[in-house]
């Protein structure tokens, strides 16, 4: 591989980005605009039920028993683990958690006026004769959905980009000629290939810390991890989605099919990622369909970072899928790939 | 004169057709060579391959004397007939894009200044006429100081002052030693730049020569014209004489002689057209006049 003539490339496809201020706009502002109208929506107010989770024997909410369990406008989650439950009770996700898996206990976060609420409704289901489970008060930082939407949003606009910046693109330079023009060159499909991803991946890291930075200063949001594990993260999550789009171009003709088929990959990623909201209590055939997708680990290992502070090993699992998924992919896209 | 480029026993085969079947050609050291044809007879198949865009199915080329390689593409330069550049770009980041793709360069101030693209440096190359367009193209084509350049139907769609332009820069690109392969529709233009031109049809090649030589051997004399109601009915054609839709077309070694005969049979002579003939009647009168593609 030439270094001139790969720079060359990014120099030029970085041109053309910057150049189309509709592109580069709706690079910049979508996510923007995105975070400001769910926290409008969403900001801080009331849920419109309680959400408990129950920590139930074998993790059957079937075979629990309990009064509690009857109380309607109340949502039960079964969670399996418990300090991840714990935790949840401390950042507000969770009203309260209780314990039947042996003599029932339960936890809530003493500031949040949810888990108060929800305890009285405890306390009302348990017969006056039985004793009320022992409590445990639980503290921990309120988690705004502000603060947990942002990942995704963030990840969402990250695989846009990603998907249509590289898959669409190569798609109309197949179409109108210019691959065919590249082609006449020295240039090589890997020189070419890897130049798109470079390009993108640019891109992505200056619109990405744009973003974060101005929806920072407008509205601010939780950040309790390092930023250098969550770049690593983002990088690892948007090579990944990048090579999703160089695979869709490899050999496709069509902008429109390559529009029909970015689709078809992005609107589930979107949904079933729980980028836009949790998949908990989902079915679980839903929760194993998010599990096939690179977006829900991006989602998940940098919500992990900025909610919980996990550090680089916390989310080294995620990392290395990402990775390595990403290195399948591209190898493949290039393997495949054809100039016309 | 040597060959720079030869092709031997050229054959493409697509799905259920073969496109191109047995083309051999040799292009000399610095000459211009045309390749003609009608819509799909196989010339564009046929430069693809001398290119070494596409791969034939069988036969083969050979660049001074070896098989293609990838030293080709950093000793040829090509214009494409239909091509789009990245966008957002001006005249000069294009040259410079293309510039940077290969190891050895033509001298940029100069190739501007000879496709006269001086005042256009700066223009978003969306917003440049055909002609300033195809000259863009054409120093792009030139711009790692080819040995031989493909051009292919470069002056299509240009009007006529900017067609002539673009011969001169032909011109002056053979003037360096170059050696050109192009493909035009414009006979005028093949007889214009053109040393040898060889004719393709039907996937075939089906006459090769100087385009003065092959006129020479397909119409050895005066072309006379005459609409067919211009012959008083009941005359019989005259000798050689060919019907070509409501036109009568006679080849004739003595123009005054058959002048006289045709004046004598009654035919008005304000009717009568008398001309030499030339590389697009010849390549009529080998790839038939019916509609194409």
């Amino acid at each position: 591989m030439r270094l001139r003539r790969f720079l060359a490339v990014v120099v030029a496809r970085n041109r053309e980005f910057y150049r189309d201020r509709t592109s580069l706009g709706w690079n910049l502002l979508f996510p923007l605009f995105t975070v400001l109208i769910f926290a409008f929506i969403f900001g801080g107010g009331p849920a419109d039920q309680y959400k408990v989770g129950v920590l139930a024997p074998g993790g059957d909410l079937a075979a629990a028993r309990h009064p509690f369990l009857q109380t309607p406008y109340v949502r039960f989650l079964v969670v399996t683990d418990e300090a991840a439950g714990v935790g949840k009770v401390g950042r507000h996700q969770l009203d309260l958690l209780l314990d039947l898996r042996g003599t029932p206990r339960y936890w809530i976060n003493e500031e949040s006026a949810n888990g108060r609420l929800a305890e009285q409704l405890l306390r009302g289901a348990v017969s006056a004769d039985a004793p009320m489970p022992p409590r445990e008060a639980v503290q921990g930082r309120v988690v705004r959905y502000v603060d947990w939407v942002l990942p995704g949003v963030i990840a969402t606009n990250m695989m846009f980009s990603c998907l249509w910046g590289v898959g669409y693109v190569i798609v109309r330079y197949r179409k109108n000629g210019v691959l065919r023009r590249l082609q006449a060159t020295p240039l090589g499909p890997f020189e070419f290939l890897a130049a798109q991803v470079a390009s993108r991946l640019l891109v992505v890291a200056i619109v990405t810390t744009l973003v974060y930075v101005l929806t920072d200063l407008l509205m601010g949001f939780a950040m309790h991890g390092s930023h250098l594990v969550l770049a690593l993260v983002f990088f690892a999550g948007a090579a990944c989605l990048v090579s999703i789009g160089l695979l869709v171009s490899v050999r496709t003709r069509s902008e429109e099919l390559a529009d029909g088929l970015l689709n078809l990959l992005s609107w589930p990623m979107m949904i079933f990622s729980g980028a836009w909201f949790s998949l908990e209590g989902a079915h679980p055939l839903a929760q194993a369909t998010a599990q096939l997708f690179p977006m829900t680990h991006l989602v998940a290992a940098a919500r992990r970072v900025m909610l919980d502070g996990a550090g680089l090993a916390d989310v080294a699992p995620e990392l290395a899928l990402l990775a390595g998924t990403t290195v399948i992919l591209l190898a493949v896209a290039a393997k495949l790939f054809r100039w016309s | 004169m040597d060959a720079l480029l030869e092709a031997r026993g050229l054959v493409k085969d697509y799905p259920g057709v073969r496109a191109v079947d047995g083309v051999s050609l040799a292009v000399p050291r610095g000459a211009c060579f045309g390749l003609l044809g009608p819509n799909g007879a196989g010339k564009t198949t046929t430069l693809e391959m001398l290119e070494g865009i596409t791969p034939p199915t069988a036969g083969e080329i050979r660049y001074k004397g070896r098989p293609l390689d990838r030293r080709y593409r950093e000793e040829i330069g090509i214009q494409f007939q239909a091509t789009a550049l990245q966008e957002f770009q001006t005249t000069r980041e294009s040259l410079d894009l293309f510039a940077q793709l290969y190891e050895r360069n033509a001298d940029l101030a100069h190739l501007i200044e000879r496709c006269q693209l001086g005042t256009y440096l700066d223009r978003d190359t969306r917003k440049l006429s055909g002609g300033q367009r195809q000259r863009l193209l054409l120093a792009i084509a030139l711009v790692n100081d080819p040995e031989l350049v493909f051009l292919d139907e470069p002056t299509t769609g240009l009007d006529p002052q900017s067609r002539r332009n673009f011969w001169q820069l032909i011109d002056s690109v053979r003037r360096q030693g170059k050696t050109v392969l192009l493909t035009t529709h414009y006979m005028e233009e093949a007889s214009q730049l053109c040393d040898t031109v060889a004719i393709v049809d039907g996937g075939r090649l089906i006459a090769q020569g100087a385009p003065a030589a092959l006129v020479a051997e397909q119409f050895p004399g005066t072309l006379v014209r005459l609409p067919r109601a211009a012959l008083p009915s009941g005359t019989a054609l005259p000798d050689g004489a060919q019907a070509r839709g409501e036109t009568i077309e006679l080849c004739t070694a003595d123009a005054e002689r058959t002048m006289h005969e045709l004046l004598a049979s009654g035919v008005p002579l304000g009717e009568l057209q008398v001309s030499a003939p030339t590389l697009e009647d010849v390549f009529l009168a080998l790839t038939g006049h019916g509609l194409r593609g």
